[in-house]
């Protein structure tokens, strides 16, 4: 077990260095760079005060080089520039142009230091832990929702299957996957929150739910990402316990005189949830394009707001920051998917 | 639960089941009738898509959503089934009437322990405690002689073979003694030696537990061992119904008579009793004719009065227990001599054409493939030092049972794999290193191939035709497409299939009919060298018999050499000149036919002849029961492969079987024995089948 | 002039799609007819649910097709009409001219142009690029994902790896990534597509090689002949004049796609590619074991025979479902971009910008968000509902 844990841990650094490496070279790409100094400095300045720029601040270094200052393996660059302030990586501009001690360090996501957000002038790590925080909040309320009732729609749908029940409840969950966010938080902003329809029961935008979520300005969004993953775990879960009840085993179950509650209860479930055990946790990185949607739509700020605006922006360390953090949820999921698969499937023995 | 009652466990009276589907009611059983008494043991007998398990079902009352009893009734204990509701039965399920199915695994929860799926039972039933019902759990797995019954109990069946899991169900039919026990070919997907040991238990508890049995078999033998009744059904009824004795001695129905005829006996060979096939298909439950269903494949049939009306049962005068669905049955002449047909000789065995010497086939294989650690290898030897020799027309039969290395021979001897050392001489030439890639056309289309499973041989998306076609065209046979259609044609000619096959998609054959595909395909290049794994093994005992006539038809105008592998000593002495029997990589005896079913035996080759079923009431076997399942081959025991399980290993002095892999013996014409036992010993063995003097 | 009521702008909207209930009551008729002969296409019309979301999805590739001939709309897509601003559905227009349709019957957007217009051409928008994306998807996805089934071993670790690597992106990242007027400057989507295009080409030609590989006087010119068409529209497809690949010359290229809608398609490939994989490895390590492909190697077939003409057709099924669940998908992909306002041109009228743009005014104004949705969500509803009936139909064999 410790080395197959030792052995994905791995793969994740690996996948993760990728990655990064992968972002980090289309972030620096020239046209890229050329905008960001214009964001930066000034719309109009010429091709030639552009270079200067990116060579003050370090810009024009090899891209190796540049990831590995970022990554923490080599250390920081001191610049003296051509506007005759001189600039580190670690320390930002120097008075007096001198360096300090320690402005040849290192400091790189090894060191802990996640850089510095050219658009929201903060740095990297505490923009992140705010954003995750309020993120963390949005999705803990989605899983509530969405696991319990997917979970309880399936069984329903599967344990008898096409009887009316299954028929109305799959049909439901057709209906739910085919809505993506950005159809079904419109329509739920028209239906619930619009002056034109008049209901107005709950709020069109989640920015107070940053402070303070209420029922009334949470419902929505919550609602919103829990829905469309909740057809797609209900029918996977359907399937399988539809196949689970026409098993073998749970005909020896019945033909051993088992109650049909208790077949379902005892026998057919914790078979019939082993495979959406897995699309449970591999949904985490579909959730994530949600929550970027539901966050742009409802205006709360969060994680995956962040992502927009660092990302239309080209805020190089930012989008790093946000890179890393969202290849290791999706990594930690799959991790925690393998184990957990492990454990509720006894066929898989842990030597 | 005992109770008084002494009528009848349970009387089944003209019961009809149908299944209904969008377009049409489809009847499964019509007109069955049958009793249990209490303590007896009744089998029902016929090939697949009879309706026998649907008997079984309808007792159950457990039809599903498409399938109702639609006339007759089913009296268990004097009270109908039929009428009862669902907490009546539940109440007698499990409790009074249990079953036991073909797929052990399948009918074993995965992911609950044993001893959970047990302690249930009474629980249920007689609302025992938890800790009585553990006490009775492991009373009951003792009775069923698992090893370390705690132990068993406190795991999972995926950590079981196959022949302990059905042990286990057997355990949890018999955990509330029930009155009725229902077996579904109960030991179908066991090896031979297993199936035997789960029989003879199954005989053992039903005395000690007086539990009537309603066992259900496609095989004649084993109905033969195990039962004082039985019932045999033809296309959704019963044809015949009498004692043991009166059905297999005096047959009273054709079907019956062609039944026997189709099935090889290992007490006889192909010159003193030939098979005889059935003629044409089994009909589809849409498609039955009019009056008698077997009509159209009957030797006696006549027109105009076995297809005029619905037949019923008969009882056979002087014998009131014995029955038969046939108008013509006391015209009929039943001892008269069979039909032999076609006496054409085989010809001698020619030149030797294949050569295998010292062959090795070892693999390294990751000992725990998803947590292992890299490097962490084991050696697996699937072919220990094999050799032999192959001639010109001859049949050599390759006898085992699981894991001894018969499915990877073939492999190497067809270049899938390479051999690890030794040597595979094909017309002197050494082919055991050559990869399939590397073989030339001629070479490929010398050795070819006919497989086990006649569902998965055939490719399901292209027309029968076309893939005979793409094997010409791989082997270079005809010069354009005209030509090898033509060819083509000639072949399904050869193994006796309609040219308008050629067009027809695999699943619109049965599964004989995709089995002869198979065998024209692998005759595509003319080879000359023909490995046949299991080639019969998943048909119907009376397709068998067309199928395995028309390999040696084949054989005997193609002068082909034929590597029949098989677990069935009945069909291996039947069709083979020579026979070599594996147990775990290794050959543990070779020799002709008649030296390997005679004595001496090897102490593997005596219990394999001893556990073969045999529908024969004349033969007397010697019963030898082996202990425990086939060790893994991941895992061999030390020295001889088979010490675990040989019922002589004491005769050996000095713990010699565990130290030491026997040599291979010469005992003279041929014929070697791989075995540690004295010339004394062996020479002290006695034949295992007998058959009585008449 | 009065405003319409609701019953009245529901019949005009019905007279206006005339031709796609003419080609769908034709294409029913047809089908339902001959369905017997017509494979697993016929037996679609013996389940409602299949029938149902066939319908659905059949009524927008007409809506889509129709509309690009400028069948079925009132207004041209662009053209803003001052006073119709935000206006409701079914209001009149002042002072019509001369053959203008006198109404918008769905109602105008906040840029004054007709909202029922932009619909139906945003159909086509959708119908051109999904089923061709998800088709070079499964170009991808199969040609890397039979090899790495069927082989194992590095081969497959490898290509696994980097599947996992583009899954293991957030794809909003990623097209923040790729679907940028920078990104596209530097030519990546160029490359990209040079890349990714260039499998049609390798799987027909394994798939015609391995199937003549025995008769050469056949397989040689046949390669010839469809190789050099497809190379053709291939280079004519990737070859951009004043981007980075400018292979061919103007005279012999034979179409150019918006620098827009390229980028666009390539991300959507890109995304889609590594599910497909793995979805044809998993049944190509499934059906590998089958007896029929042991039978193939046997008698010494070539891998590539193998995999493309003993498991790929066995494998047709799933993929055939997953093929319309994939559309669907790419469908919402192709929404997500234009609600973030992505690749596609600002006045694009494909249904995710729309919609994008009627939100902004969504408390007061729903009609110019919420058709689009309710078209995007109808034709994804069957797309689902016609690959559950597919699937339904092909398990009951």
């Amino acid at each position: 077990m410790a080395f197959f844990l030792l052995r994905r841990i791995g793969t994740m650094l690996l996948t993760a260095l990728c990655l990064t490496f992968i972002v980090f070279w289309l972030t620096n790409l020239a046209p890229n760079l050329e905008k960001l100094a214009k964001n930066q400095g000034n719309v109009r300045m010429t091709d030639e005060q552009v270079a200067s720029f990116l060579q003050d601040r370090g810009y024009a270094q090899p891209l190796p080089l540049k990831y590995a200052q970022w990554l923490g393996v080599a250390p920081g660059w001191v610049i003296e520039g051509r506007d005759g302030t001189t600039r580190s990586r670690c320390n930002g501009v120097l008075e007096n142009g001198v360096p300090p001690e320690n402005a040849r360090s290192f400091c790189g996501v090894l060191q802990g230091d996640w850089g510095y957000s050219t658009v929201f002038q903060d740095g990297v790590g505490s923009i992140i832990a705010t954003r995750l925080g309020l993120t963390g909040k949005l999705m803990f309320w989605v899983m509530m929702v969405m696991v319990p009732g997917a979970l309880i729609i399936g069984v329903l749908a599967g344990m008898r299957e096409g009887s009316r029940t299954d028929r109305t409840l799959s049909t439901v969950s057709i209906i739910t996957t085919a809505t993506p966010e950005y159809v079904s938080g419109v329509v739920f902003i028209a239906v619930f929150a619009s002056t034109a329809f008049g209901l107005r029961w709950f709020n069109g935008s989640a920015t107070s739910a940053m402070e303070d979520a209420t029922f009334e300005n949470f419902t929505l969004p919550v609602m919103t990402i829990a829905l469309y993953g909740m057809g797609y775990i209900a029918r996977m879960t359907r399937a399988s316990m539809a196949e689970v009840m026409t098993a073998q085993y749970i005909r020896t179950a019945r033909l051993k005189g088992v109650s049909f509650p208790n077949i379902v209860m005892k026998h057919a479930l914790r078979n019939a949830l082993i495979a959406p055990f897995t699309v449970i946790m591999l949904q985490f990185p579909w959730l994530l394009n949600g929550v970027v949607i539901v966050e742009t739509l409802f205006n709360y700020k969060g994680f995956g707001w962040t992502l927009v605006q660092a990302a239309g922006n080209n805020d190089i360390e930012l989008l790093l920051g946000v890179s890393v953090v969202s290849v290791f949820v999706v990594l930690i999921t799959q991790l925690i998917s393998d184990i957990g698969y492990v454990y509720l499937n006894p066929r898989i023995s842990v030597s | 639960m005992k109770d008084s009652y002494d009528g009848p466990i349970l009387e089944i009276d003209s019961l009809s089941i149908s299944f209904f589907t969008r377009l049409r009611e489809i009847p499964a059983v019509m007109d069955f009738s049958v009793r249990v008494m209490p303590g007896e043991a009744v089998g029902l007998v016929g090939e697949s898509g009879c309706g026998k398990s649907t008997v079984a079902l309808g007792v159950m009352q457990d039809l599903g959503k498409n399938g109702r009893i639609v006339g007759g009734s089913i009296k268990f204990k004097g009270r109908d089934l039929n009428e009862m509701s669902q907490e009546e039965l539940r109440k007698i399920r499990g409790s009074e009437i249990a079953m036991i199915y073909q797929e052990p695994m399948a009918s074993l929860n995965p992911a609950m322990k044993i001893g959970k799926q047990l302690m249930e039972v009474p629980m249920i039933h007689r609302g025992a405690s938890e800790k009585d019902a553990y006490d009775r759990a492991l009373q009951v797995v003792t009775d069923v002689k698992l090893p370390d019954p705690a132990r068993i109990l406190d795991s999972y069946p995926h950590q079981l073979s196959g022949g302990q899991q059905q042990r286990i169900v057997i355990a949890m039919a018999l955990m509330a003694e029930p009155s009725l026990l229902i077996l579904d070919e109960p030991t179908t997907a066991l090896d031979v030696t297993v199936e035997a040991a789960v029989v003879q238990l199954v005989k053992e508890l039903g005395q000690k537990y007086g539990t009537s049995m309603l066992f259900i078999s496609h095989n004649l033998g084993l109905v033969l061992e195990t039962c004082d009744r039985l019932c045999v059904m033809y296309s959704g009824e019963a044809v015949e119904r009498g004692s043991i004795k009166d059905v297999f001695d005096e047959m009273q129905h054709p079907y019956t008579q062609a039944l026997f005829r189709s099935i090889p006996l290992p007490g006889a060979d192909k010159n003193a009793r030939p098979l005889r096939a059935i003629p044409g298909n089994f009909p589809l439950p849409h498609e039955r004719p009019n009056g008698c269903n077997f009509g159209p494949r009957c030797d006696y049939f006549e027109a105009g009065r076995c297809d005029a009306g619905d037949i019923k049962m008969f009882d056979v005068p002087g014998n009131e227990h014995h029955a038969t669905r046939c108008l013509r049955f006391q015209e009929i002449d039943w001892h008269a001599e069979m039909d032999t047909g076609h006496g054409a000789e085989k010809p001698e065995p020619g030149r030797v054409v294949l050569k295998m010497d010292n062959l090795k086939k070892y693999y390294e294989v990751a000992a725990n493939a998803l947590f292992g650690k890299r490097g962490d290898t084991k050696v697996v030897k699937a072919n220990e030092t094999l050799s032999f020799e192959a001639r010109e027309s001859e049949t050599l039969a390759i006898v085992g049972e699981s894991g001894c290395g018969k499915s990877t021979f073939a492999k190497v001897l067809m270049g899938l794999e390479t051999a690890t050392d030794g040597q595979i001489l094909l017309d002197n030439r050494n082919i055991e290193s050559t990869p399939i890639e590397a073989r030339d056309t001629q070479t490929v289309a010398d050795v070819q191939m006919v497989f086990q499973n006649p569902f998965d041989t055939l490719n399901p998306s292209m027309t029968v035709g076309r893939q005979i076609i793409r094997a010409l065209e791989v082997f270079g046979v005809g010069n354009n497409d005209a030509e090898r259609r033509e060819r083509m044609l000639q072949l399904l000619d050869l193994v006796k299939l309609p040219r308008a096959f050629a067009e027809r998609m695999p699943r619109q054959l049965s599964g004989g009919q995709k089995q002869r595909v198979g065998i024209a395909r692998a005759f595509a290049g003319n080879a000359r060298i023909v490995v046949a794994d299991e080639p019969v093994s998943a048909l119907d005992v009376s397709v068998q018999a067309a199928v395995t006539d028309l390999l040696m038809e084949i054989q005997r105008e193609q002068k082909t050499t034929l590597l029949f592998i098989s677990h069935d000593l009945s069909i291996v002495r039947y069709l083979s000149d020579r026979v070599m029997v594996m147990y775990l990589g290794h050959v543990v005896e070779l020799g002709t036919t008649d030296q390997v079913f005679a004595p001496p035996y090897h102490p593997y080759t005596e219990a394999l002849l001893s556990a073969v079923p045999i529908a024969d009431t004349r033969v007397t076997k010697k019963t030898i029961v082996l202990e425990g399942d086939i060790p893994s081959a991941m895992n061999p025991p030390s020295g001889c492969p088979f010490q675990t399980r040989c019922r002589w290993k004491s005769q050996v002095p000095g713990g010699l079987c565990e130290k030491d892999v026997p040599p291979m013996r010469q005992l003279g014409g041929g014929h070697q024995i791989k075995c540690h036992l004295s010339e004394q010993h062996l020479a002290s063995m006695e034949p295992v089948i007998q058959i009585a003097a008449e | 002039m009065e405003p319409l009521g609701w019953f009245d702008i529901l019949t005009r909207i019905f007279m206006q799609f005339m031709p796609v209930w003419i080609a769908l009551v034709v294409l029913f008729t047809l089908s339902i007819v001959y369905k017997r002969r017509l494979g697993l296409y016929g037996k679609l019309f013996d389940s409602t649910i299949g029938m149902v979301g066939f319908g659905l999805v059949m009524f927008w590739v007409f809506t889509g097709i129709f509309g690009a001939f400028d069948l079925i709309i009132t207004h041209d897509p662009l053209a803003q009409v001052s006073s119709m601003k935000n206006k409701p559905p079914g209001t009149p227009i002042m002072g019509a001219e001369d053959g203008q349709y006198p109404y918008y019957l769905f109602g105008g957007d906040n840029l004054a142009r007709d909202v029922f217009s932009r619909m139906v051409k945003g159909a086509w928008v959708v119908v051109q690029i999904a089923p061709l994306a998800t088709l070079f998807a499964f170009m991808v996805g199969i040609t890397l994902g039979l090899p790495a089934g069927y082989y194992g071993g590095k081969l497959d670790t490898l290509l696994s790896f980097l599947a996992n690597l583009i899954l293991a992106f957030p794809v909003i990242l990623l097209f923040y990534l790729l679907v940028t007027p920078e990104i596209v400057d530097t030519g990546i989507p160029n490359y990209m597509a040079m890349v990714l295009f260039i499998f049609p080409l390798v799987f027909v030609a394994v798939l015609l090689n391995s199937r003549y590989r025995t008769q050469p006087a056949v397989r040689t010119p046949l390669l010839i002949g469809v190789l050099g068409v497809m190379g053709w529209l291939y280079l004519s497809l990737i070859s951009q004049p004043g981007t980075a690949i400018t292979v061919l010359p103007d005279a012999l290229d034979l179409f150019n796609l918006q620098g827009g809608i390229l980028v666009v398609f390539v991300s959507v490939v890109f995304v889609n590619s590594p599910t497909v994989f793995r979805i044809v490895r998993g049944l190509a390590m499934d059906i590998k074991t089958r007896d029929y492909v042991a039978a193939a190697q046997t008698r010494g077939e070539r891998p590539w025979y193998i995999m493309l003409w003993e498991i790929l057709p066995n494998a047709r099924g799933p993929l055939i479902v997953d093929f319309c669940l994939r559309i669907g998908y790419t469908t919402i992909l192709l929404g997500t971009l234009g609600f973030f306002g992505l690749g596609l041109p600002p006045e694009s009228p494909d249904w995710g910008t729309t919609i994008n743009d009627g939100r902004r005014l969504l408390q007061i104004y729903l009609h110019p968000a919420m058709v689009p949705a309710f078209a995007l969500l109808s034709m994804v509803l069957g797309l689902n509902l016609l690959a559950d009936g597919l699937r339904e139909e092909s398990l009951r064999d």
